[in-house]
């Protein structure tokens, strides 16, 4: 795998990462399919995600907790706007209340996800957006940044690999 | 609008090293005047081009600037407080992305092993 660039925009405030995978688009399309493989890898480090309800088709819906490293548990959802299967996903991803029902007072950000096949496997290209900074903060105050700052290093280390 | 910035240790020791500099000062200040490309600020110190692109990295890892190549132009401008927090706040979100898709490499190498899809 490698990580072929990392764009961050403040003034439109998207985030897009893209990525290259020796593995087929189909591959790809079945981690984000397939709940069991999902959360394997959705959660930050050491904030594992369980999907109880995966809805993976066009206004479909997700329902998923993730728990931190003291037993807490926050819930959140996805909504999916659109699917190509396996070239295209669009979906919004949003916290929800403790009954796990999306809270409307919190909208949700929205994520866009495009797989091209390559001679080797996969470029995938995700591109999440926000609404505002109070929305971007909600995660960061959650305390899951604390396991995401315990990688620092790791991105530059990717990102130097991947100019060699 | 009210704008929270509430910095990292990591961010404010960035901001001082950044300021802790007499021709990144001087720079910052005349990009709060006006944006400047790279190379009119480069006329006005006595270094490389190279090396005020180095002052320009240091002041845009401190995200008290931002760098956007403009034709064949690089140019700077200044950051305000919301600008400054957004690069902050989308730093993290960048490693969270960095993890996942580590964590998806780690999954596909685990089916291909099982041999399943």
């Amino acid at each position: 795998m490698t990580v072929v660039s990392t764009t961050k925009d403040p003034e439109n405030l998207t985030l897009t990462l893209v990525a290259e995978f020796d593995s087929t688009p189909e591959r790809v399309w079945s981690v984000w399919e397939d709940a069991r493989k999902l959360e394997q890898w959705w959660g930050p480090p050491m904030w594992p995600a369980t999907f109880t309800r995966h809805d993976f088709v066009v206004g479909g819906e997700s329902r998923y907790h993730l728990t931190g490293p003291s037993g807490e548990v926050h819930h959140a959802f996805w909504r999916i706007h659109a699917i190509e299967k396996p070239f295209r996903i669009e979906f919004a991803d949003g916290f929800a209340g403790d009954d796990g029902e999306p809270l409307a007072e919190m909208p949700p950000m929205t994520g866009y996800v495009t797989f091209e096949a390559t001679i080797s496997g996969t470029r995938m290209t995700a591109v999440t957006k926000f609404l505002d900074l109070a929305q971007m903060d909600m995660m960061i105050d959650m305390g899951m940044a604390e396991g995401m700052t315990e990688a620092v290093g790791q991105i530059d280390v990717l990102l130097s690999s991947a100019s060699v | 609008m009210v704008v929270r910035v509430d910095l990292s240790e990591e961010d404010v020791d960035r901001i001082f090293k950044a300021l802790a500099d007499r021709t990144r000062r001087d720079i910052l200040e005349r990009a709060i005047h006006r944006e400047q490309s790279v190379s009119a600020l480069a006329h006005h110190y006595d270094m490389s081009f190279a090396a005020v692109q180095k002052h320009v990295a240091v002041l845009e890892r401190a995200a008290l600037v931002t760098k956007e190549r403009r034709g064949r132009e690089q140019i700077v401008r200044t950051n305000g407080p919301t600008i400054a927090r957004a690069i902050a706040l989308l730093d993290q979100y960048e490693q969270l992305w960095v993890d996942r898709a580590v964590q998806i490499d780690a999954v596909l190498a685990r089916s291909d092993e099982e041999g399943g899809g």
